[in-house]
Parts: C-alpha cells; structure tokens; sequence
C-alpha cells in the first residue's frame, strides 16, 4: 500500500532531466562542526527542516535513488518540536491513510537502529486506549476494525485486563479499552539522527545553521533557494519547517499558503519510582482525560491536550524563543487532575519538569502533505498535528494539499480554528460533526432567508450549505446537541424532504459548488479541454457532459459536469472543494495562450437545484415554456428568463438523479427567483431541503461523488464510468494510456454499492465510512460512503471491492462474476452485517419516467 | 436624632439628609441648632402622621421610608449609644455592630441569604458597556470602552453617570457625581454638565453654524453621542429651559470670540463654572411653569460633586469637584498593577483645601470654618455643584425661599441657614483640572464617587481592575526549579489557585467586579459570598446605614494606539 502512495515521486525519480551524482559529494556525518561545506550552487532537491519530517524525506528520497539533495537546517538538526516530542508511536488512527503511514513508521524505526547503528530508543511497549463511556468504545472499536483488517494485531479488552496489563491504572471509571501490542516508543531526537545518519550515507549533503530566507519562484516554478549563506538553484523544494512553514510559505514574492498554526503543548516529567517503571509497561492513551501517559526512564512521561489551548507565534517569531517557552502550570491543572485520577498512585512522585513544546496544528486535522498548487516543485509537508513522530516515516507522499484555499490562510482563522482542532485531538468523532470556528465565511445570498426557516448548516471549504430544515415547533437545542454513533435524531426530518422529492418537488441551494468558465477566440478552448476531459466535448452547444478529469495515471483529479454554452465557451461545474486544485490543475495543463480565457465564476452565481417530478411544472409556470422533455431533453442547458429575472442558465441535472433542474443564477436575481419558485412551488407542495437528503438520493442511486468515494488513484473504469470515457473520440486525452491498458486488463478495484440485509436502523450502529467489507469472510475493501435510502428502507454502502489473493495476499483483476458470486459483510465497530453487493442501482427505484441522465450517471449501462 | 440614626455621617436633609448634618426632626418640630435627643416615643407619631406631608415633596419623599422604618430601629440602636450627640460619629462598621445586637435585640433573627444568582442580578441591574466601534478592523481611539455600573445604598440613589463622546470635536467625556440632599442637583448635572463641555471646546465657526442653525430653525449638528444605560434618564420638561441657557451661553462665547484655539483645561474650567452659575440663576428667576419651578430650585437647594474625565488620543483631563474620584491604573513592567491618583479629594482631609478656604474668608471665622471635618460644620465636600445654602447670601435665601412655592416653604432644610453664615459663598464648583499624557503602561482609568473610596484602598482597586481587564490573577507563576514537589502537593495547590481565580469570571463587567468586591470583600481581601450576601440583602431603607451609593465607571485605554501616539511624538 505504501509503495502505492510513493508512486507519484518514483514517477518523477524516473524523469529524463534526472542527473546522477556521484557518491564522493556525501557530506560528512550529522555531527558535523558548522558550515564544513559551502552551500552548493545547485541542487535537485532542497529540504528546509532538520526535524523528523525534513531526515524522513532526505531518508527516503536517497534510498529511492535521488542523489543531489541538500538538506537546510536552521539550527540543530532534530532541534524544534522534534526534540521536544513524547516518542509515542501509536497506530490508532481514525482516518486510514494515516493509519497506514503510522504502521509504516513504526515498522520503520524498528529497524532503523540496525540499518544505521545510531541507537533511536525503540522499543515496543503497546498502547492502550481507555474509553470511559460507550461511544468512546464504539468509536475505538470502528478503529480496531480498521487496524484488524490492515493485520495490526489489536484487541479490544476490558477494564480487568488492563490493570493485569498495567498495575497502577484505576479502572473503576471504564467500560472498556483497545490494546495494540506492537505500539512503540522512541527518542524522536534520535530516529531523527538516525534518519539523517542513513540519508548522509546515501549522499545527502546536510547543511546544519543555515537558515532559509525565501524561495525564488519563477513562472510557476521553484527555481532556487535564497539561504544566509548564499543562493542554491533547484528544481524541488520540499518544505518541512514544522511551524515555520506558514512563514516560510509567505516569504517570498509569490506567496505559497501554508495553512497552520502552532499551539503550546505541555508534558511533564517526573523523577523515577522508588522501584523504577519497568521500561515495557505499555502506554496510556485516556482520551476522556484528554492525557497521554508513558514511561519514561522509571518515572512516567504524561502530557495531554487541553479543552482551552494557547496558540502562539501568530505574528511569526524566531526559532529561539521555543527554548524559552515557560511552563504553565495554572495551565497544566486540569491535566494533572485526569492524571491523578487515572493513576492516584502517582500522588508521592517527585516533579521533574513540566515541558513546553509547541506543536503545529491544521484547520482540519490532517496533515498537509503534496505539492503546492500554486507553484510546481514546491512540495510541503507540515502540520502534523502532535503526530509528527507516527507520522514523520511515512509522509511522503503525494496527498493533496490542495484541499486548502486563500481563504484559510487568514492567520485570524487559523489562530481560533486550532484552538478548537487541539482540543478536537482528544474529542469524540461522531459521523457528520462539524468544525465550530471559522464559521459563516462564505454564505449564498439565501443564507438569512433559509436560516429563518430553519436551516441548520453545515461547512465545506469556508462555505455555509444546509444540512436539513428543521420545521418549526421541534426542541431545536435538542437537535443539535445529540450526536451519536446511531439513528441520529433528524431521521424524520430528512425522511420527509426525500419523500418531498420523490413525490413533489424540493428546493437545494447549491451555490458552493465551484464555477468555471472557459472560452477562447478560436478553437483553443475545445481543443485544450478534449486534452484534459476523458468524455467527448465536442457536442452541440446546450449540451451538457458529465465527465472526469484525469491524471496520467487515469485517476480523477476532478469529476464535473461541463455545459457548452456556444462553440467556444463551455460552463464547468465542480465539487466545491476542487476551487483550488482544479483551478490549479487547468492552470498547469492549459497551453499559455492569450486568446484561451478561463474564468472563476462561483462567486457570479447563486445554484438553485430543483428536484423532483413536480420541478418540470413549477419552472414552465414561471418561465411561461414549455419543459417537457420533447423541449427540454435531460442533459439540457439553456439561458432563460425565471420570473422577472433574465440570464438564468437552467440545466436538465440535478446531482441524485432524480428529475429536475438546477438553476444558475446571477446573484442579484437570487432572492427573486427564490421567491418566485417558492410562492409558484406552494401548489405543487415545493418546501426546502439540504445536503442530507440529496446525501441519502445520490447514494441509493449509486452516484459516487469526488472527494468521497473518487480521489486521484481511481479510475472511471473502475468505478463503472465507461461510458464517460471516449477513448476512440479521435483526440489524445490525459490517462488515455492507463485507461486502455485497464480496458484490456481489467481493473484491480470496483466500486460496488452494497444493501445492509440484516441491519436494525433504530437498535444497531450505523455505518460511517471506512468500514470493512468482507466477501466470504475475507476482508476486500472499505466503504467510502453510507446512508439511508428511504425508498428501500434499507442502509446503503459504497464502497471499493479488491481481490487479494489468498495465499500471497497480491492485488488480483475484479471481474463482474468476482463480485456477483461472493458473500458480504460489512464490520461496523466489530459487528459484521449481511450485504447484498450490487454493480448496478435498482431499476424499481424508478417508478418516475426514466431519464437520459439517469441511465448514464448511475453508472451502469445495463445490456 | 432620627437624622442621625438613619443617615450616615455625612449629611442629613430630612428630612434626611446625608452630606449635611443638619439636626432636623420633622417639620412640626422646632428647629434647633443644637438639637436634642429626641425621645423615642415620637416616632411613632413621625410615622403615622407625618408620613403624606414628608411624601408630599418629590425629591425628598425618598427619605420618608428611611425615617420611619428606621425608627423602630432606634429604639434598639439609643441602647447602646444613648449619649451620643447625632451627625458624624456614626461610622458604617459601629452600624454593623449595632444592626447585629438589634436584629437580636428585636428577636427576628431571620437569615435570609441571596442566592449567587439573585446576588448577581441585584449587581448587574445598572452594568453598563460600551466598546467603540472598530473601523476596518482597527480602533483608532485611544479609548477601547469603557465598563460602568452603580450601586444603590440610597432609594432612590443619588449617585449620576455620564458618558459621552464628542461629535464636533474629537475626544470622549466621561463623569460621576455625586448628590447630596436629594438627587436634583446631580441629574441637573449629569444631562447638562457635557453639553457646557462641549460647548466650550467648540471652535468659533462651529459655534456660529449652530447658533445659525438654531436661528433658522434647520436641524442642529448633533453635539454629542451619549452612551446610556436605559435607567439613565434625562428629564424632558426642564430641556426647553436647559437648552435656552445653554444657547445663551454658546451667544457669549461667539461674543467673545479670542479667537484663540480652546484649551481643555480652561474649557472644562469655564463649563464647571457656567454651569453652577447657571443653576443659581434659573433659581433666582424662577420659571411661570409650577413643577419647572420647583424643579429648578430643588436643584439649586439640593448639591452634587463631579468627576469628569476628557480623554482625546493621548491627553487625559481631569476635572474634579468634591470627593469623587480619578485613579490611573498602571501595569507596571514585571506585570503588577499600581494605582495613580489623578484628582485631589476637595475635602477636609485635604490640607490645601482646607488652607483654600480658610484664606477666602475673614480671620475671624477660622474656628467655625470647619468643624468636625465638615463645610461649617455642616458639608463634607468643599467644592459642589448646587448648594445655593452655602453660596447665597441669607437675604437671598429668604427672599427666594418665601417667594418660592408651599412645598419649599414647608421644608425645613431649605428654610434652615447654616451657623456662622457671615461671608458667603463658602462653596464653589470651580474644579481642579489635572492633566496626564497617556503612556502605554496607563491601561484604565477608574472613576468612582467616595462610596468605593471609603471601603478599597486604590491600590486595591488598581490591582482587582488590572486583573480582571487582562484576565490574568496576577499570582506568581508556579516554578518547581529544584525543589522537590510531589504530583500530589502540586495538584492541591493548583486546586487551591483555580478557586481563588474562578471569582474573576463570574462578571463580564469591570466595575460590577469593582462593587462585588468593595461590597463583598473580607478581611483576606477576597470576595466571601455570605458578606455579600448579606449587604445586599438589607432592606433597602436600611442599606444606607453601611455603604454609600457606589458608582463606577472604569475605562479601558487602547495600549497600541497610545505606544503609536507616542512613536509618532518622538
């Protein structure tokens, strides 16, 4: 799997332009008296940070075979927040790519001492994580299941079993506890010593004090690295400064956007034990507490992550003030209390010293990792969120970082969005919670309006969309306060919005996705976009195509809908949070030419999405034309008049797949049309509806949705989307290779849905996503995302089917028969449920006139 | 007697008044200069007979309750202190004492104790806040807000408030004051006191396009913004007469115009001045209007002290009159909080004061100047607002009194001339103007009436109000260094620390805080519930008896806009 996450940079590594080196520029060891060397005048890569992120990826790009590496560190190798961490490996990680970069860390340093001969610490104590209340071990039980499948072994275990696994926890306050033996510890200085060790040898020239000023960025592309000591050219920069990133981020011309903050962190430790800890007693993880414990040379090590933390360096500051940070210990209270209840034995232990190490932390909780999108060869990896010990091995990688825009980069933000994220580290992940800070950045004209209504609102990439609409009467703070890991409480409400779409007609405002307009004087803009887009473009103007926007590799970088407006201007919609990447990812591969325009719109216009049998109706009244389909054919755009209000682009899709339009508004109109299509809806019994209820239609009609179920390492072969790729459409296209050779050789994943069997909605745990789905007992895949169908009654998952193979555990061709044939359960939180596996949705669920759209967005085209 | 008993030291118009001593009964009883005990028993009679005429004056009916409740309290209270002649001995700590062995004596040991949240409703019924608004993200004044709050001990209070910013000149007004013999005076003050400010400060060309305004019956350029609590009122008959004096006012000084550009310190000055004078004209003239009338004289009769603070980007002036108030708060560079004392107390603790005045008249009557510590025996203030007793001359008093109507022909105080009354005035409302440059270490400005004064210490005050406006119980950080400190004794300590600073979040509020701890304060200098639970619950007739009506007012400087000031005078 990991080999997988490297592909991209093995990719690059086997770039032409590639020049080898010889061995002879090794510079010397890391213990290296300052400035032995001068700075070199170029360099392939340049890293800037000696911590454990910066060694790790000099580590590993050596021994991948990239030879002319420098790597800057300000001060000391393994000086900043590297120096200070707790060394917890620890694996119980919620989301799974991090699982799999801490298991790959930790088998890592494991051997790391043998490879290198420098001493890093290792030692394997195991982890317990203690939940004192039943969601906590629901939620460490869907971690469990995860671990499990991915062969860590994890138990989990009761309040009995802990104290025979560690003597001086009180127990009396828990329910239950997840044990994972191969949990380690290190000296995080070390491994990073030891990284640099082993990444010198290989040839990396380590440069210690030299600090870096800016990085140059010509057209797009790093070119160099402005240093105190001097200018170094480059093709790669790879920025690993911890939480000088953001700084390093701003300081050049061309600023790169960096979106984190750091916060202080506090650990205390004490003097040892009359009778010293025994050096293997596993480490405590108390995240009702909010406090980690470990042992630490016979006394203990225990920090933890406090309700009301204190970010710092907001203005920016120098790396010296980090040695003078001051303990709190007014501050540290609240944690020494969970301490002390956890383990009251501790009472008559001496203090040694409560340290305080700033961590960095990001506006989402997950580090930030892959290229910039605003400048080629800038890669960044940063914002580990306290993790960066289980993380620092396996980062390297080519996950987005794109996700963040312009928007997060407001150090106001940043600064009250990590003061809620630290806390959220210890903080119980229920499905669907959202972040609190930061709120109400981008709104829809309509926000005040639905707000009155009742909207309760959810947020995506800094815009406001609404969940659902609670109807007036309902105990409101009771709605938003109950979240849980079964049938939430707003299974009603969402019930009767879906029901409102199938039967009449409702309202979704869709503003927030993302809006592009591309046009050119000539054929450019076709030209360019048959290149970049898998599906024929090149239809009559008013026609709109769904369609993927690929990668080399066949992956989809985006999943749109494009509308050709004339013959040389088409409209792209995206998923809301492709304004970045995909703007991005255009800029790159658009031939620089004049006369090719392409614009960001989503601000001009406010969406309006009409769904339901009853839309055709409500729209011909106020547009006094015809809709039906002889006029209007699914698939459809058109620029119209809607009430008073002229320019309204209406297209024939509405996301679900149920029938309906979505209207694009200009934003002045929106309040207008608002009105009019809901004083003109009241007879067709029109009423509001959110993202919940649209969430519940697209999965029970199997539409998968980019950022879910479709990333970049997904192909449309392998999520049934042939159909959308027109591999003999005459033109060369991105990742057309890599589709035919999957065309010819199959696919080695397929997106199946799959109907819970035997799942009480009201008495069971609901799926999530992420859940295990097991064919025949084994485990195949993980769900990408879940819901209610309210039509079949019945819990629907999507999810990815791989075939291992039973003996050597490779990665097998999925065939239709592979997934018709085989059994499914699908394991939430270690309770396994019967599943049907389908490739294709429910025709029954069609008891509508069937449309164009339908047929080919649900993906499967039946013979 | 009654007076005494029921009044503080302070003053007695009874009336009932507080700040004057004056031995008044009711008035059937003779008057007396130096009066006698009066027995017991005839207050009874006070009560059920005397009640509707001692009502029958607005301004003064607030005190009837104070008579006669306090009446069946003297019984017990003559037990203990017999002998003692009324007036000044009274001291609100001796009360204590004797409200104790009273409430026993009388045997209704009720213990009735508010709960946190009724103790706070009581404290935050007058809190007031108000934050200047930011533009573009930034608060270019040198002012962020300001917290305000009072509390009563009299029913109704005499204490005032003021805040205001200007609108035709830059800076921010803001006072309290203080009234004695009734409230008149000060609410007089408090609606009129910023306008003479203003006023005074206002260049010519302004002057002269309001003046033209006014004479063309276009819209006034509005003069200044309040900022008031809702019990804060201003009265709507007396505006049309206010108005016109003001007017005449602003006439004079386009008359005068120097020409030169206004000094604050002489425009607050001159507007203090003005002002007074103003108020003992309108009295003197009188007004064909009854209850306008009345109102007039009730105020000129009755007295107030002010404390005004004018805040503009970096200069702070205050103007005081009496025993109100102004404390700078400094944080100091390790992070402590010292106070700054910006205005003398016109007292006669005051030696200057005292000084003062004894040269503004004969040598002859240097021993009846002062007397027990008050204005001719009488006034604690030397400086006030009002007072008309203290400023006319006898034949003036008279002559307005016997004019006036019933109401003050009936009552004693106003007919009642003060002993050794041979040089008049004795009082005036002339202030003393204190200016300071603010520095980046001024990070507030406390003003309150003597009723905080007497209870905190102002380095208490600087202290209480530093802490809570950073947030921070400025408490040593705790550093284990090399002792040897067990997990165990560490969290003990933390606990005993997070008690003592829970108290600081209970209030958004600066000066709520303020009250809570001067009402609430023990002997460790920390707020102890019972204690306050305790004065507040007193009835409210009785409340007077061991604390003063408390206003506050504590302004919070912006420290970045004064350091750029600062940067830019350099």
């Amino acid at each position: 799997m990991f080999l997988r996450l490297l592909s991209d940079i093995q990719w690059r590594a086997a770039h032409p332009k590639w020049r080898r080196m010889t061995s002879s520029q090794r510079s010397t060891s890391t213990t290296a008296e300052p400035h032995p060397l001068s700075l070199p005048a170029q360099a392939q890569v340049v890293i800037c940070g000696g911590g454990i992120v910066g060694t790790s990826v000099a580590y590993h790009l050596s021994k991948m075979g990239w030879k002319d590496i420098v790597l800057l560190e300000q001060g000391r190798l393994a000086a900043g927040t590297t120096r200070f961490c707790a060394g917890i490996v620890s694996t119980a990680r919620p989301v799974s790519i991090e699982l799999k970069m801490a298991h790959y860390s930790n088998k890592l340093y494991e051997q790391l001492e043998q490879e290198t001969g420098v001493q890093t610490g290792y030692m394997k104590t195991g982890s317990i994580s203690l939940a004192q209340t039943q969601d906590r071990l629901i939620s460490l039980k869907r971690i469990a299941s995860s671990l499990n499948v991915m062969g860590i072994p994890c138990e989990i275990i009761s309040p009995k079993k802990v104290l025979q696994l560690h003597p001086l926890i009180n127990i009396h306050d828990l329910v239950g506890a997840m044990y994972v033996p191969e949990d380690a510890l290190v000296s995080s200085a070390n491994v990073s010593l030891a990284l640099a060790t082993a990444a010198s040898r290989n040839g990396v020239q380590i440069h210690e004090r030299t600090s870096v000023s800016h990085i140059t960025i010509q057209k797009g592309q790093v070119t160099g690295v402005e240093t105190d000591r001097g200018r170094i050219q480059c093709e790669y920069f790879v920025n690993c400064a911890g939480q000088w990133a953001y700084e390093l981020g701003h300081s050049g011309e061309e600023p790169v956007h960096i979106p984190l903050h750091a916060c202080e962190h506090f650990y205390l430790l004490t003097h040892p034990f009359k009778e010293p800890l025994s050096s293997s007693l596993p480490t405590i993880v108390d995240p009702d507490g909010r406090i980690y414990i470990r042992n630490w040379q016979g006394g203990i090590l225990s920090g933890g992550f406090e309700k009301n933390p204190k970010p710092l360096f907001t203005e920016g500051r120098n790396q010296l003030e980090i040695q003078n940070l001051q303990e709190d210990w007014d501050h540290f209270g609240p944690l020494l209390s969970a301490l002390l209840r956890r383990m009251p034995g501790l009472e008559a232990l001496q203090i040694m010293q409560l340290v305080n190490c700033p961590e960095s932390f990001t506006p989402d909780m997950r580090c930030i990792m892959g290229e910039s999108p605003t400048a080629r060869g800038y890669f960044v990896l940063a914002g580990m969120n306290s993790a960066g010990v289980s993380y620092g091995g396996g980062a390297v990688s080519s996950w987005r970082s794109k996700r963040f825009g312009t928007l997060q980069s407001s150090r106001t933000f940043l600064r009250h969005r990590v003061m809620e994220v630290m806390p959220l580290m210890c903080d119980l992940k229920v499905p669907r919670w959202d972040f609190q800070t930061g709120r109400q950045l981008r709104t829809s004209p309509l926000y005040d309006r639905l707000d009155a209504q009742g909207a309760r609102w959810m947020e995506k990439h800094g815009f406001e969309r609404v969940k659902y609409f609670v109807p007036p009467g309902n105990d409101l703070l009771d709605l938003d306060h109950s979240k849980t890991f079964y049938k939430p409480d707003w299974f009603d409400i969402v019930g009767s919005e879906v029901k409102c779409c199938k039967e009449a007609v409702c309202v979704i405002d869709m503003s927030s996705f993302t809006k592009f307009e591309i046009s050119s004087t000539g054929d450019q803009a076709l030209e360019s976009l048959q290149y970049l887009f898998s599906n024929d473009l090149d239809v009559p103007v008013g026609h709109v195509v769904h369609t993927g926007m690929l990668n080399e590799k066949g992956g989809y970088e985006n999943d749109c809908s494009i509308a050709r407006l004339s013959k040389r201007s088409f409209f792209m919609i995206s998923p809301t949070d492709q304004q970045v990447h995909c703007w991005a990812w255009l800029k790159n591969h658009l031939p620089d030419d004049s006369n090719l325009m392409m614009e960001d719109v989503t601000w001009k216009y406010t969406a309006l999405n009409l769904i339901g049998p009853r839309a055709v109706d409500v729209l011909s009244e106020l547009s006094y034309a015809p809709m039906t389909a002889e006029h209007f054919p699914s698939l459809f755009c058109k620029e119209m008049s809607v009430g008073y209000a002229n320019g309204i682009r209406v297209m024939s899709i509405t996301h679900t797949g149920e029938p309906g339009f979505v209207l694009y508004i200009p934003i002045e109109y929106a309040l207008h049309v608002y009105n009019e299509v809901m004083n003109m809806g009241q007879k067709y019994g029109i009423r509001n509806a959110g993202y919940y209820a649209l969430r519940s239609l697209r999965i029970e009609k199997f539409f998968a949705f980019w950022g879910q179920d479709l990333d970049a390492f997904t192909t449309p072969m392998e999520c049934g989307r042939e159909f959308q790729v027109k591999l003999d459409k005459g033109i060369q296209f991105l990742g057309q290779e890599a589709l035919w050779e999957q065309k010819q050789n199959g696919v080695y994943k397929r997106f199946t849905m799959f109907i819970l069997e035997d799942h009480d909605t009201d008495m069971d745990l609901w799926p999530w996503w992420g859940e295990p789905i097991f064919r025949n007992g084994r485990y195949v895949g993980k769900t990408t995302s879940s819901a209610y169908s309210y039509t079949l009654e019945r819990h629907v998952c999507l999810g990815f089917v791989h075939h291992f193979d039973e003996k050597t555990g490779e990665e097998l061709v999925v065939t239709t028969d592979f997934i018709n044939q085989g059994e499914y359960e699908i394991d939430i939180a270690g309770q396994r449920f019967q599943a049907k596996a389908k490739l294709y949705p429910f025709s029954s669920l069609f008891t509508q006139r069937r449309r164009k759209d339908e047929v080919e967005l649900s993906g499967y085209q039946r013979e | 007697m009654l007076a005494a008993s029921c009044c503080d030291r302070r003053m007695c118009v009874c009336p009932g008044p507080r700040r004057i001593a004056i031995p008044v009964r009711s008035s059937r009883l003779p008057l007396l200069s130096d009066a006698m005990p009066a027995p017991a028993h005839l207050f009874p009679l006070i009560r059920n007979c005397e009640i509707s005429r001692l009502g029958s004056t607005a301004c003064y009916c607030h005190h009837k309750h104070l008579c006669c409740l306090s009446s069946h309290f003297a019984h017990s209270h003559f037990r203990y202190a017999p002998q003692k002649k009324f007036a000044a001995l009274y001291r609100p700590k001796e009360h204590f004492n004797h409200f104790i062995h009273a409430r026993d004596y009388a045997s209704t040991p009720q213990r009735f104790y508010l709960t946190p949240p009724q103790v706070n409703s009581i404290l935050k019924a007058n809190e007031y806040s108000f934050k200047v608004p930011e533009f573009d993200g930034k608060n270019v004044s040198s002012v962020l807000g300001f917290d305000s709050n009072q509390l009563p001990a009299n029913a109704p209070i005499e204490d005032r408030r003021s805040a205001a910013t200007c609108l035709q000149t830059r800076g921010m007004l803001l006072g309290v004051f203080d009234g004695h013999a009734g409230c008149a005076c000060a609410q007089a003050v408090s609606e009129r006191l910023f306008y003479y400010i203003a006023v005074s400060l206002l260049p010519h060309e302004t002057l002269l396009e309001i003046e033209n305004a006014v004479e063309s019956g276009r819209a006034l350029l509005p003069i200044l913004q309040w900022h008031k609590h809702p019990n804060d009122y201003f009265s709507k008959e007396a505006s049309k007469l206010y108005f016109n004096s003001l007017r005449t006012y602003w006439q004079e000084l386009i008359d005068l115009n120097s020409g030169e550009t206004t000094d604050v310190r002489e425009a607050l000055v001159n507007a203090f001045k003005r002002l007074d004078s103003d108020i003992s004209l309108e009295a003197q003239v009188g007004d064909p209007n009854s209850f306008l009338n009345y109102l007039v004289l009730r105020v000129a009769f009755s007295g107030a002290t002010a404390c005004v603070a004018h805040v503009d980007g970096v200069d702070l002036h205050i103007a005081n009159t009496g025993d109100s108030r102004a404390m700078l708060g400094v944080q100091e560079e390790d992070g402590s909080w010292s106070a700054v004392n910006l205005s003398y107390d016109h007292n006669a603790q005051n030696e200057r004061e005292v000084e003062r005045v004894r040269m503004e008249h004969p040598k002859s009557e240097e021993k009846s100047l002062v007397k027990q510590d008050r204005l001719l025996g009488l006034l604690m203030p030397f400086r006030a607002f009002g007072d008309v007793k203290f400023k006319w001359s006898i034949e003036l008093q008279k002559r307005v009194v016997e004019s006036g109507p019933d109401q003050l022909n009936d009552n004693e105080y106003t007919k009642f001339i003060p002993p050794n009354y041979h040089t008049p005035p004795y009082l005036t409302a002339e202030p003393e103007v204190i200016h300071h440059k603010l520095r980046p270490q001024d990070k507030f400005l406390v003003l309150a009436t003597d009723g905080l004064w007497e209870t905190m210490h102002r380095q208490d005050v600087a202290r209480i109000v530093g802490e809570y406006l950073t947030g921070v119980h400025h408490q040593q950080p705790i550093a284990v260094g090399g002792y040897k400190v067990t997990l165990g004794q560490m969290h003990g300590l933390l606990t005993e620390r997070r008690a003592r600073i829970s108290s600081v979040f209970e209030d958004q509020n600066a000066a709520t805080h303020l009250i809570r701890h001067a009402v609430g304060n023990n002997e460790f200098g920390t707020v102890d519930h019972e204690r306050l639970s305790k004065m507040l619950s007193l009835p409210e007739e009785l409340a007077r008896m061991y604390r003063d009506d408390i206003t506050i007012t504590v302004v919070q400087f912006n420290s970045h806009v004064i350091g750029a000031y600062q940067n830019e005078e350099l």
